[in-house]
């Protein structure tokens, strides 16, 4: 009879900790196979038939084509200090409002408002806000800082101003959750310990710290590198804002070229994965374990 | 689910990635017997516990109710109950509630239901509590619930894993006497794990004493208590004091053995033969201090560490020879005192040096008391 | 609000000095006021759009000439808002239906056991929230309608299934990892089945976390522009969608009603918002770090 294997099979598979349980992964595994891995890797073979040419000729159109080739830099300008500045405004901030006070729960859910907002109705208000004819720049002439409006809409500053405004509250919240995951007690016995509170903030917090603002820096990158609809409406579309995901929309919608539009989502995917790969790659370096508190 | 006459437990192991948790257990469980499951912290009880109740897949071996297999049973259809450590009650439902739910699993009728559930509060004596949330007991409370929600749909065997271990001293005590009442009337077949080897004496039958997964011995609580099969056993099983020697000389049961500048006398346990390294183990309260008159095994020490301890002095003594020596008397003794040992040749125990004493801490252990000066 | 600085470490915190000292720092004055300058220019961003939606015209002056409610009926008949809205709501009820029913049974799994590829699999469902959406979100259209499966709701609902599904398991493990595994073996122990164990015991210990996830997931798939934006046809847009696409064809429109249907759409996040904040703390809005202590 088939009863002695069939135990056996079970008694090798138990130990490795798989039993029938584990069937509750199938729907999402089914879900993650046909909705993103099979589509990622359709899209990867396609960038490599493109509709003339050899498997990379869409690769060397796009690194050639300096007006193509120049996305990634136009993005990486863009997105990189952004996300650098969230974060690091963020980390100040956060250490003085990481502890118990009046109208914290105020603040931190205001602040949650612009992430809700999304790009595209930030995008409408800062068109209107900082406008030539906005507010902001008649708060400027009217108290003669400057002479003329001063252009921030329709170029870098509009989209850079969009993504720190969708970014800043999501990296606060995140450092501020990271920051009161560490156990206070830390701090106050490095005090006794006879550390100013420089020294207890370079000693002792930051380097608990530094794998959450890794992780904040990553999320935070994400968001703005993906940036999309304020590069359009708040930036310059056709010149100092024509940011890769606008460059692979209009080789997929505008020229109905999938395979080339592939390609520049692959080049995408890869230069972000690889700035999180090194950003992650020194996060691995610090202490990563328990910081003592309850968070 | 019906009661059975035998369970079997044949070679019963698990491993987690290659490690082994528990070996090998082979056991038969009468009904109606009270088998406790004695060990050192990580020796795998947990582990055959769970085994048992089919929460953990075994990785070899099978047990058997009477003549049918049921390791392959998924928990709710084995019918075993079962008590845990941490209680494990159901946070957002009421303790009738608790107590109700292995009925309601059952779908016996709702009277039924209810009749066996009063009985049940009333066996726990929790009638007063009966409405309130698990969160506004007090542990006491929480764990009677978990015994009564154990038993309530009378289940073949009681699983409980250390279900004491939360309690503070004096509840321990209480809690003990009341799972033995409810074990004698209810004739509940039970498998009680605990560490606690007090525990272990006081409420089982029968002991089953692992160490590292494997078994070391399945006796009486006598049995164990006065002839520990290994000196691992004897360790966990109150002998402190464990000395390493060599045999000098055999004389049928009887063994001389020279340890650390003593020559002493005692049983040979197991194997012995001449010259053989060996493990002397003598518990505190066997050693006696004595007059001068006591000649066997007699050797003169000074007294360093007194604990009291009620009744008892609990102390640390060390003999001429360097040898450090635990003892409990009630005599009125004092660190510097200067006293006269002797311990009975009948309650020294002689154990063969196994392989396994190399472990680490063990060893630190017998070093220790080999007489190293600190 | 009060200022605070650092309590003399020292001294272990006495329990009248809740509220700490109020002293003007000049570190602590930098801080307040980058919030407050923060603050100000977020509200200028809102205000200025609900102004304008109300205005009657609005050209170079501080605030319009006079007030109308007419933009809103305009936008509400000119952009078909009616069905935009419906569709909105359509489509997030069905991704938090499903994101649910897929995501918490793999929750559960990746909380609970561990077994080969656990690692893997754990990455896999992370990197569609680690990716931006316009990477595979190309892909990813072009299997849809090569599928016959986008243009319509049934694409934009898959495709907003994609980050949503792995963020209920990212929002859900630490709600699961709560729940002690003995309540289950108990409730087995007691005769129930693994169904029975997940309606009977783990559901309702659960309803906070589900409660979270699905407001977090709401929020998120109204949102959501790349996506939808990417898979959506005529008759199948979201309101961000709707809004992107008023706003870039803004020349042909009058420029308050864009506003109008930007406020209606704000409206709608802020009333999910208020109802999240509920539920969740602010911090989960944006990831899936347990919540701190002090709420
Ligand atoms: N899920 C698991 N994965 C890996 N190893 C495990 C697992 N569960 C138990 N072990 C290992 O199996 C061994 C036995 O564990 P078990 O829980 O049975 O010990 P125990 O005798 O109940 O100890 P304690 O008295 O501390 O409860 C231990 O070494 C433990 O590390
Ligand atoms: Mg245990």
């Amino acid at each position: 009879m088939s009863g002695r294997p069939l135990t056996h099979w079970r008694h090798r598979l138990a130990e490795r900790g798989v039993d029938r349980q584990l069937w509750l992964l199938a729907p999402a595994l089914i879900f993650v196979v046909a909705l993103f891995l099979y589509p990622f890797f359709y899209g990867l073979t396609l960038s490599f038939q493109p509709t003339d040419g050899g498997p990379f000729s869409d690769y060397a159109r796009f690194f050639s084509d300096a007006y193509e080739r120049d996305t990634i830099w136009i993005t990486l300008r863009i997105a990189l200090p952004a996300a650098l500045l969230n974060v690091l405004a963020a980390v100040p901030i956060a250490y003085r409002m990481r502890g118990r006070f009046r109208g914290k729960r105020l603040v931190t859910t205001l602040l949650v408002v612009p992430i809700t907002l999304g790009t595209v109705l930030t995008a409408q208000g800062l068109l209107n806000f900082l406008g030539p004819t906005g507010w902001f720049n008649r708060i400027l002439l009217s108290t003669n800082l400057v002479d003329e409006p001063v252009r921030l809409t329709h170029n870098y500053w509009g989209v850079f101003f969009s993504l720190v405004i969708t970014g800043f509250p999501f990296a606060f919240l995140l450092v501020l959750s990271y920051l009161s995951g560490i156990d206070p007690t830390l701090e106050r016995a490095a005090a006794t310990l006879g550390a100013d509170w420089r020294r207890r903030f370079t000693r002792i917090t930051l380097p608990l710290l530094m794998p959450g603002l890794a992780t904040t820096f990553c999320l935070t990158f994400v968001l703005a590198f993906s940036v999309f609809p304020s590069a359009v409406l708040v930036g310059n579309p056709a010149g100092e804002t024509r940011v890769i995901s606008l460059a692979a929309y209009q080789a997929a919608y505008e020229q109905y070229d999938y395979p080339y539009a592939s390609a520049i989502a692959m080049i995408m995917g890869f230069v972000e994965l690889v700035i999180i790969a090194l950003v992650l790659g020194a996060r691995s370096r610090f202490y990563t374990g328990s910081t003592g508190g309850k968070g | 689910m019906s009661a059975f006459s035998q369970l079997r437990l044949h070679g019963v192991s698990r491993r987690f990635g290659g490690q082994d948790a528990l070996t090998d257990l082979d056991l038969t469980i009468e009904a109606g017997e009270f088998i406790a499951l004695l060990g050192p912290s990580g020796c795998g009880k947990s582990t055959a516990l769970n085994c048992l109740a089919g929460l953990l897949p075994l990785t070899a071996g099978s047990i058997w109710q009477d003549e049918r297999r049921i390791d392959t049973l998924p928990p709710e259809r084995r019918g075993f109950g079962m008590v845990f450590q941490s209680y494990a009650l159901f946070p957002h439902l009421t303790v009738r509630a608790n107590i109700a739910f292995g009925l309601r699993m059952r779908r016996l009728p709702k009277e039924e239901t209810r009749r066996r559930t009063e009985e049940a509060v009333r066996l726990v004596r929790l009638e007063d509590h009966v409405d309130k949330l698990p969160g506004q007991l007090s542990g006491g409370q929480q764990q009677r619930v978990a015994i009564a929600r154990a038993v309530v749909f009378e289940p073949s065997l009681v699983l409980m894993d250390e279900p004491l271990s939360n309690l503070d001293a004096k509840l321990r005590l209480e809690m003990r006497t009341e799972i033995r009442r409810l074990h004698q009337s209810l004739g509940l077949t039970t498998v009680y794990v605990t560490h606690d080897q007090e525990e272990a004496l006081s409420l089982a039958d029968r002991l089953v004493v692992l160490r590292k997964g494997r078994v070391q011995q399945i006796g009486s609580p006598r049995e164990m208590h006065t002839r520990p099969a290994n000196w691992h056993v004897a360790d966990f099983m109150g002998y402190r004091n464990l000395w390493r020697g060599r045999v000098e000389q055999l004389d049928g049961s009887r063994a001389t053995v020279e340890s650390s500048g003593h020559r002493l006398l005692g049983e040979a346990m197991g194997d012995l033969q001449d010259r053989a390294e060996v493990v002397v183990a003598v518990r505190p309260e066997d050693v006696r201090v004595d007059g001068p008159g006591e000649t066997r095994n007699a050797m003169s020490a000074t007294i360093e560490v007194v604990e009291y301890q009620g009744r008892e002095l609990a102390a640390e003594a060390r003999t001429d020879a360097g040898q450090l020596l635990h003892l409990r008397t009630e005599q009125r003794i004092a660190p510097g005192d200067q006293v006269k040992l002797a311990i009975d040749p009948g309650r020294l125990l002689v154990y063969p040096a196994d392989a396994e004493r190399t472990t680490e801490d063990r060893s630190d252990r017998l070093t220790d008391s080999a007489g190293a000066p600190r | 609000m009060a200022t605070i600085t650092q309590a003399p470490p020292a001294r272990p915190p006495v329990p009248t000095d809740r509220r700490r000292r109020v002293v003007a720092r000049p570190a602590a004055w930098i801080v307040w006021g980058v919030v407050i300058f923060f603050f100000l220019n977020l509200l200028g961003v809102v205000a200025s759009v609900l102004v304008s939606s109300f205005g009657r015209r609005w050209f170079d002056t501080w605030l319009p000439d006079g007030y109308t409610t007419s933009w809103y009926g305009r936008a509400w008949e000119e952009f078909a808002l009616l069905q935009v809205i419906v569709v909105t709501l359509e489509v997030s009820v069905l991704v938090v239906g499903l994101s649910l029913l897929i995501g918490v049974p793999a929750a559960y799994v990746l909380a609970r056991r561990s077994f080969p590829g656990k690692r893997l699999i754990f990455l896999v469902f992370l990197l569609p929230i680690l990716m931006p959406p316009i990477t595979y979100g190309i892909p990813l259209a072009t299997v849809l309608y090569k599928f016959g499966l986008a243009g319509n709701m049934s694409g934009v609902v898959l495709a907003n299934l994609v980050p949503s599904v792995p963020f209920v398991i990212l929002t859900m493990t630490p709600f699961i990892e709560q729940i002690d595994p003995r309540i289950e073996s108990a409730a087995r122990m007691c005769g129930a089945g693994l169904r029975t164990v997940f309606l009977r015991v783990l559901t309702p210990l659960l309803v906070p976390g589900i409660l979270a996830s699905a407001i977090l997931v709401l929020v998120r798939t109204v949102g959501m522009f790349e996506l939808t934006f990417l898979t959506a046809g005529p008759d199948s847009q979201t309101l961000v969608v709707a809004l992107y696409y008023s706003m870039s064809a803004s020349g042909i429109r009058a420029q308050q009603s864009v506003d109008a249907m930007a406020v209606i759409y704000t409206s709608m996040m802020l009333v999910l918002l208020v109802v999240a904040l509920r539920y969740v703390n602010p911090t989960q809005l944006v990831a899936q770090v347990k919540e701190d202590p002090e709420h």
